[in-house]
Formats: C-alpha cells, sequence, structure tokens
C-alpha cells in the first residue's frame, strides 16, 4: 500500500512560565516529544491516549495549526514541516480536519451554506456559478436535507451540526481527514450514526483517517491500526485486532483493563485486571527514563534512568517498553 | 424483602419557559432499597439529573413539579418544610456533581469547604470542636485515598487534578454519615484509568458505609459495573427497570435494545446504525408512549396511551404495549 503520511520524531514544545517574581524561568512542556509513525493509503489510524498524552498537539502540529519544534512530516512524500504559511494550498487541501465540539467549531452567525461555501471558494473547487450544487451535493453526501443550507448552526441538532463538520472537511476532496474526538461530545445512539457514515464515506471517497480519540471500545470497531501515546510519545503500536488480542505495554495493559463493559464475553476479553493507579505527571516536568515508571507496575530498575526505544516485537506490532526484546 | 429507603412516586416536573411549559418528567417511579445501589441510565436530556435534583429539591427557580411524591424513610420531601430540608440535606442524602470544579469554590481552600460540611452537619446533631472537625476532615480525606491529608487541606481547588477534585467531592459526600448517596455522573469528566480508579473507590467506600447509592450516568458500562439494578429513562419516562445482570443479557423494551446495540463492544462485532429520529421536543412532547415516534415496533395503541410498568419477569418491568397481554390490557 502508498505511503500517504509520515512522521519523524515530530517535537513540539511549548515555552510555559513556571515559579513567580524573581524565581520566574521560562521552560518547555514537551507535548509531543518525538513520535514517529506512518499512515498508508485507505488506513483508518487511531491515536490513543488520555487528556494531556499529546495526541490532539501532534494532529494539530500535522495540520498546520502549530509550528513544528523538530522533526519532519511527509505527506505523499513530500516535506509539510515547513510553517504552515509557507505550505502550498494544493497540499492544504488534502488535509482536512474535524473538531469534538461542533457547537464551537461552526461559525454561529454564518448560516450552513456560508460555512460549506467557504472551502470551496478558497480552493477554487467548483467554479462560482456551481456553489450552490455543491452545497447541495455535499449536504447529500452527509444525508442531511438540501434546505438545511439556509439554517444557522443553533436551530440543528448536536449530531447534525457534526455532520455539517464532516461536510466542510470533504468540501475539498481531501485524502487525509484528521478527526479530533468526533463523536465524544455525542450521546451513544448519535455517535453510532456519525461511525457509520464516517466508514461509509471512507470507503466511498477512498479516504485516510487519523483518529484522535480516548474511546478504545470505539476504536476496536473503527481503526484498522492503532498508537497508545503517553506523556508525548507512543508508547505501542500495533493493527488494532493484534493490540486487543495481545497488548504488550503495561499502560495499554492498565488502558484496556480500565474499560467498563457490559457483558461478561468483553469482561473476559480484558487483560488480566491490572490495578489503575497513579496520574498521568505533568510535561513540564516529566519523570527521568521512561515516562510511565511512576506509575507501573513491572518497572526495572534500569526504567527510572533510561529511555526505552521502540521494539518490534512480531511484525508491525512496536512497543517501547524495557520488558521487551526484538 | 429488604427496608424501603426511598419512594418516587409518579413523579412530574416540568420547566416554565418562555412559549410555554417544558413538560420533562412524565410520571417516573423509583424505588431504592436499603443499602442498595441503583443506575439510572438515559441519553442527554432524558430527565435523569431534574430527577436527582428534584430528590433534593435543588431545582432551579423556573422548575414546577406537577405532582407524585417522594417518600424518603416515609417522608414526604416534596411537602418538607425548610427546617426539615435543611437536615434532609445536611444528614440524609448527599451529592455528588458532575464537574468537580464547579461544584469547589475556587476561593476557599478545600480544607475549608470540607470543615463547612462537617461543622453543618454537626450542628445539626452534637459536638462542635475544631480540632474535630479537623480530625473528621482528615479521616475522610485518607478514606477517599487522598494522598498527604494533612497538607492537602491547606490547598485551593485549582492546585488539584481533575481526579483529586473529585476524591474531594466524594470525601465530602461521605464525610458525614448518610443515609443515601447521589452521584451524578460522577466520572465523565475523567479519563478512563482515573475514572477507574474514583469508581473503585465509590463501590468500597459505599459497601464499607452501607450506604444506598444512586448512580446517574449515560454510560451503560459505567452502569454495569457499579450498580445492582438499572432504570432506564427515555425522554422523562422510565421505559425499563431490572436486575443489572437481567438488564443487559435480556433486555426488554424496543429503546434499551437499540441503546445496547450502540454500545461499541470491546469484541468489535461492529457498530448498529443508531436510532433514527432524535430525542421529542419537550414543549409539544408525543402523546401516548413517547418513544413511540423512534419506535420499530411501533403499535397503534403506543400513540394514544401512555405504557403502563408492567412486570415481565419477577422483579423486571416494562414500559411498553408489546408485553401487555399477560396483563390483560388490550394490545
Amino acid at each position: 500500500m502508498n505511503e500517504l503520511l509520515m512522521v519523524d520524531n515530530l517535537k513540539k514544545y511549548f515555552p510555559v512560565n513556571v515559579g513567580s517574581m524573581s524565581r520566574k524561568k521560562i521552560v518547555d512542556l514537551k507535548a509531543v516529544d518525538g513520535v514517529s509513525f506512518q499512515l498508508d493509503e485507505g488506513e483508518i489510524l487511531a491515536l490513543v491516549g488520555e487528556s494531556g498524552s499529546g495526541k490532539s498537539t501532534t494532529a494539530y502540529t500535522i495540520m498546520g495549526l502549530y509550528k513544528v519544534t523538530e522533526g519532519k512530516i511527509f505527506f505523499k512524500g513530500a516535506d509539510i514541516s515547513m510553517e504552515v504559511t509557507k505550505r502550498p494550498l494544493s497540499l492544504k487541501k488534502e488535509i482536512q480536519i474535524v473538531f469534538q465540539d461542533p457547537g464551537t467549531s461552526l461559525n454561529p452567525q454564518r448560516t450552513i451554506r456560508q460555512i460549506l461555501d467557504l472551502p470551496l471558494r478558497v480552493h477554487k473547487i467548483v467554479p462560482k456559478g456551481n456553489i450552490n450544487e455543491k452545497v447541495e451535493e455535499l449536504l447529500k453526501t452527509v444525508e442531511l436535507p438540501a434546505d438545511y443550507m439556509f439554517k444557522y448552526p443553533r436551530m440543528i441538532g448536536g449530531g447534525e451540526r457534526q455532520m455539517v463538520a464532516i461536510a466542510r472537511a470533504l468540501a475539498t476532496n481531501p485524502s487525509l481527514v484528521i478527526l479530533d474526538e468526533p463523536t465524544s461530545a455525542l450521546d451513544v445512539s448519535i455517535q453510532a450514526k456519525i461511525i457509520i457514515m464516517l466508514l461509509k464515506l471512507q470507503r466511498d471517497f477512498k479516504l485516510s483517517y487519523l483518529f484522535i480519540t480516548h474511546d478504545l471500545s470505539l476504536m476496536r470497531n473503527v481503526a484498522t491500526r492503532m498508537a497508545i501515546m503517553y506523556l508525548g510519545k507512543i508508547n505501542e503500536i500495533a493493527p488494532a485486532q493484534e493490540l486487543f488480542a495481545n497488548p504488550l505495554h503495561p499502560y495499554t495493559q492498565m488502558l484496556l483493563s480500565s474499560i467498563p463493559v457490559v457483558t461478561e464475553k468483553e469482561r473476559n476479553l480484558k487483560p488480566k485486571q491490572i490495578k489503575s493507579i497513579g496520574e498521568i505527571p505533568s510535561p513540564v516536568n516529566p519523570p527521568s527514563g521512561c515516562g510511565f515508571h511512576p506509575r507501573c507496575p513491572f518497572k526495572l530498575e534500569l526504567c527510572l534512568e533510561n529511555d526505552p526505544q521502540p521494539v518490534e516485537v512480531t511484525p508491525g506490532h512496536f512497543v517501547r517498553c524495557f520488558l521487551y526484546k526484538n | 424483602m429488604s427496608e424501603l429507603l426511598l419512594n418516587i412516586k409518579d413523579l412530574m416536573v416540568g420547566y416554565k419557559v418562555f412559549g410555554g411549559v417544558l413538560r420533562v418528567l412524565n410520571g417516573i417511579t423509583i424505588k431504592v432499597n436499603k443499602g442498595e445501589r441503583i443506575g439510572i441510565v438515559g441519553e442527554t436530556g432524558s430527565g435523569k439529573t431534574t430527577a436527582a435534583k428534584t430528590i433534593l429539591r435543588i431545582l432551579p427557580r423556573t422548575a414546577r413539579i406537577f405532582g407524585g411524591e417522594i417518600l424518603f424513610q416515609n417522608k414526604d420531601v416534596l411537602k418538607m418544610p425548610r427546617s426539615e430540608l435543611s437536615v434532609l440535606r445536611g444528614q440524609g442524602i448527599s451529592m455528588i456533581f458532575q464537574d468537580p470544579t464547579a461544584s469547589l469554590n475556587p476561593v476557599f481552600t478545600v480544607g475549608s469547604i470540607i470543615s463547612d460540611v462537617i461543622r453543618y452537619s454537626r450542628t445539626l446533631s452534637s459536638s462542635n470542636k475544631s480540632s474535630q472537625i479537623k480530625e473528621t476532615a482528615i479521616d475522610a480525606f485518607r478514606l477517599a485515598s487522598l494522598p498527604d491529608a494533612d497538607r492537602l487541606l491547606a490547598n485551593y481547588p485549582f492546585q488539584l487534578s481533575g481526579g483529586m477534585r473529585q476524591r474531594v467531592c466524594i470525601a465530602m459526600a461521605l464525610a458525614t454519615a448518610r443515609d443515601l448517596l447521589i452521584a451524578d455522573e460522577p466520572t465523565t469528566n475523567l479519563d478512563v484509568t482515573i475514572q477507574d480508579q474514583v469508581l473503585r473507590l465509590i463501590r468500597e467506600l459505599v459497601d464499607k458505609k452501607k450506604t444506598s447509592f444512586i448512580l446517574i450516568t449515560h454510560s451503560l458500562g459505567v452502569a454495569s459495573e457499579m450498580t445492582d439494578r438499572i432504570y432506564v429513562m427515555y425522554a422523562g419516562t422510565i421505559v425499563e427497570q431490572a436486575n443489572t445482570q437481567d438488564l443487559f443479557e435480556k433486555p426488554y423494551h424496543p429503546y434499551t435494545h437499540a441503546l445496547l446495540s450502540c454500545i461499541p463492544k470491546l469484541s468489535g462485532e461492529g457498530i448498529a446504525p443508531g436510532i433514527p429520529g432524535r430525542m421529542p421536543d419537550y414543549l409539544n412532547p408525543p402523546q401516548g408512549c413517547r418513544f413511540s415516534p423512534r419506535c420499530p415496533r411501533v403499535l397503534p395503541i403506543c400513540e394514544k396511551e401512555k405504557p403502563p410498568l408492567i412486570e415481565v419477569e419477577p422483579g423486571h418491568e416494562v414500559a411498553c404495549f408489546l408485553f401487555a397481554t399477560k396483563q390483560g390490557v388490550p394490545q
């Protein structure tokens, strides 16, 4: 399969003030600290992590919303790690994003038609005369009636608003869509509807998704490959089925055993109960060595000092932990 | 049969808004026995928080109670004078809210917040020395597995993480002996590993103190791990009530069915296509069964009459005309 996106040792640091008065100094908050992965065409890669793990920062840096501190991003073989103003328009339209909360990502003062025609005009997708038709077509692809184009976002439901946000992302015929927790603000019955639609669109338009989420059970049903992030680094990356069948990293095991489930069948699928302890440390002052060691039940002497490197345990299954060797 | 602690009968609550009344709770009936752990499950806007707030009488001013009664230890909460309500809130029932940031006053230290709670419930009963209050507060923090309790009392809420703040709220709720604890989406704002810790803590404390417990949540997974019995709410009505295990193994109501099929499963069997349509408008709710406009198995009678709760199996009640024949109700 063709490689679409390649992220190589990506770092994104934010300067923050710590201390007060005379002891004030500026230190780096290492939101993303050396992340590497690749995304093939037609793939759904899930980037899973808790809040503060840097998953959204990774996505926004790929989008160009943040400037890269260090490392490279390649899209279809071309380097796009420059500042976003220097990124060619033709590449910008190839990568689109759907944000978490459609209540704030859609301008409340614009009608749905105005929201959807902006990307069409910026990227000159269709001739001026055909914009109305194209907007209608976009609404049709997300199964909304055509007369919604005269409504304002507040007049429609939360699920429908997210559909509009998806239509806006599709307006420029992108090849990569970044989905930043698109359903976490919605109820399960609406989430199901949106996920089914996203999967259908992915097939119909041959899209690739980078799915940012904290919901592991959802990803079990959606993703082809999953990356587990913790404290700005990827701890484990594997095909979805493999990751659930054979979770290797202690953090992945902790995450999986923390998921509340409904049936006995699912309960048996969870790894042997690993008790969740501790909290994610502050990325301003991360622990030495492996970032997970303060919470890890299997930590070794080695982990306190050294940061492990990723090892490929089985083909395609990488884990960043000293417990495993090539 | 264990003793009945809370008995909500046919409760009707609405909100007055410009242009009419939102008829939210449409006659709900909930029973909580002593020592029982109850779950109230429903989607956003199903009225589960309104129900909880009515129990404590902390509804906003625009709310109107149209009927029904709430018997707590055989006294009707809805008819209580202010003085008795204070005792109820100070000693009878406590509540944990969804957002710990919003429920802790940012200008006081957590120590002074929890001391207030303890002092208040003590004035209602016995001794009231500040050293004793501090001791109780520290004990409560220890119970809630908050590390370094003495030092923590001097911290402001913003100095704590989200998980710690929720633990402070739990410590506050359980600092003094209570008969009933209501938790309204206590872990919705927390990460999954922290959620696991907080739920475990609540479960342990509820077991240890033998408090009755009502958990309000939209997450069926959380409800399944925390409760003995579950009420499923839809649009201000109870649609199904059963033991937790029975409910997940053998749901009767079409809504419960649809809702369960929407949850993504760890076993990876794919996702059902959701429920068509949306929650009804409370200004003008559908006549009869409120789920009828979205129901795949709707009958002519559903659009005219409100289905009563029918016992389909011992302890398993469903509000749906599909199961009405046994009782001799016309189908």
